[in-house]
């Protein structure tokens, strides 16, 4: 099963093992990560499942669709490497991704 | 005295009261009480990707099983209670136990409301609500199935997305003049009668169902104007708050159990949070009347303002509700509470299939309505937190960005 890992704002790291088809967000939520809110269970409606993706995995996950991208303009601290986690279907290609919290999503 | 807290209700608004009451520091005993035989799971996904298939069960559930014993939460599923015992603080539960309360939290959330007429108890009438109902329902989802959909609001139209996709023949029949009136403006309703008849569902405006007809099944669904042959029928006319064993324990209840702003009903010790309650509203930083939300967004807000007051540190309810709803490829995202005298500034062309719809009074904003638009979504939710006047008319230009009117 996939391996992601999860980095709090103040360092603190959870590796958590993530099925395939769940979100990156699911991954935490269900995992008591903290760091990502979700207000809206992963319907890309809130903007509070931000995070900071590595650049050497960009190449691994799918392109930023428009509304994502829309969603994304408005969450806190937004970076060029800046994703909504629920946006972000894990595969057997992400094991090992390594995801960033920012320091809130509100 | 024992000084436990029981909360009666395990979905959405009694889940987070249980992570919010940890959190702020609560070490008593927790009891958490539902009658679904489930553990917390959130409904949105049930009209829309669980129906459709394309969503797996076990993410339904809103935590892991190892959290509730990790938080001290006994969760006791299948249990329904029968009393509110306010002097004695017990309450009772089917089968006669008593379990004793310091502080009670009801989250005992909406039941859907069925419908009265001659027929409705035929097999092949389904409601939606729960997990068990979708897998009773999803295996009608054949193609060339007809399906009639009583109710155009958001589940009998998040349903009929699905099903003109799976292949039904598809006809919604809605009382109203147009569909979700309750709940959206009418350029919106307009919008989303389009789209409908555009995938194929046919939607009847002022058909009320006057009875159903079959032989050992439902056959016919049977309006004054006509009659629709039916393979089966879903059912979608709103929902009804659970407040009754509020009421039957003396608890005031109207539209719902009375809560103030602090989510206190009118005992002391007992709180409400989520879909069965009536609570104030506070638009412009004033008192604006009293509303129940059916909502995701209310259920979680409440419940943490209900863990708040229970631990002495009540927080005022002022949240701004939004809601979004999933049909076809269009996301509705709405915040904010409409008041019957806005005036509504459309932004965007909604034969592009991206617009908003922005209602405005005494110069801000008090609801946003966006489809397939985000922008225009997020920057009028912060408008109406901030109570900001803005000059409305500078909405409709599409080359004004929505963030300069943050500025």
């Amino acid at each position: 099963m996939p391996k992601i890992t999860y980095i709090e704002h103040d360092g603190k790291e959870h590796t958590i093992d993530v099925p395939v088809g769940w979100t990156v967000m699911e991954g935490a939520v269900k995992n008591r990560v903290p760091g990502i809110d979700a207000d809206c269970g992963g319907a890309c409606a809130c903007a509070t499942c931000h995070v900071y993706v590595d650049p050497a995995w960009k190449e691994k996950i799918p392109a930023r669709e428009d509304m994502e991208e829309s969603m994304l303009d408005f969450a806190l601290d937004a970076q060029p490497g800046s994703r909504l986690s629920c946006q972000i279907k894990v595969n057997d290609d992400l094991d090992g991704l390594v995801v960033r919290m920012p320091r809130s999503q509100h | 005295m024992t000084d436990d807290i029981v909360i009666v209700g395990a979905g959405q608004a009694g889940l987070q009261a249980v992570s919010s009451l940890r959190a702020e520091g609560f070490s008593g005993g927790l009891t958490l009480i539902g009658d679904e035989p489930f553990p917390p799971y959130q409904r949105p996904p049930l009209s829309k990707a669980y129906l459709a298939g394309d969503f797996a069960r076990e993410r339904l559930f809103l935590k892991p099983e190892g959290f509730f014993s990790e938080n001290r939460c006994d969760l006791r599923l299948g249990t329904k209670i029968t009393k509110i015992d306010r002097s004695g603080r017990q309450i009772h539960l089917d089968g006669g136990e008593e379990v004793p309360y310091g502080k009670l939290l009801l989250t005992t959330g909406a039941r859907v409301r069925r419908i009265s007429a001659p027929g409705a108890e035929l097999s092949g009438m389904h409601y939606l609500r729960g997990i068990e109902d979708v897998d009773l329902f999803r295996p009608v989802l054949a193609p060339g199935k007809r399906l009639v959909v009583v109710g155009g609001g958001y589940i009998g139209l998040e349903v009929a997305a699905v099903a003109i996709k799976h292949g039904l023949k598809v006809t919604v029949l809605e009382a109203a003049g147009r569909v979700m009136e309750r709940a959206v403006s009418e350029p919106l309703s307009q919008f989303y009668q389009n789209e409908h008849a555009k995938n194929g569902v046919e939607i009847r405006l002022g058909h009320s169902v006057k009875g159903f007809e079959g032989q050992e099944k439902i056959e016919r669904v049977i309006c004054a104007q006509e009659t629709f042959e039916a393979d089966f029928v879903l059912v979608g006319i709103g929902v009804v708050p659970n407040s009754e064993i509020a009421g039957e324990a003396g608890l005031q209840t109207d539209n719902g159990i009375v809560v103030d702003e602090h989510t206190r009903t009118s005992d002391p010790n007992i709180f409400a949070a989520g879909d069965c309650t009536n609570h104030p509203t506070f638009l412009f930083g004033r008192d604006d009347g009293r509303v129940r939300l059916e909502s995701v967004q209310n259920a979680i807000d409440q419940a943490k303002h209900a863990a708040a007051a229970m631990m002495d540190r009540p927080k005022s309810y002022r949240a701004v509700p939004w809601f979004w709803s999933d049909q076809f490829d269009l996301k509705l995202q709405i915040a904010g509470l409409a008041k019957p005298d806005d005036e509504l500034v459309l932004r965007g062309d909604p034969a592009e299939r991206k617009f908003a719809v922005f209602h405005v009074n005494s110069g801000a904003l008090t609801a946003v309505e966006a489809v397939n638009a985000a922008p225009e979504y997020v920057v009028g939710r912060k408008l109406i937190e901030q109570g900001k006047k803005i000059d409305a008319g500078k909405l409709v230009d599409t080359s004004i960005a929505m963030k300069s009117f943050l500025q």
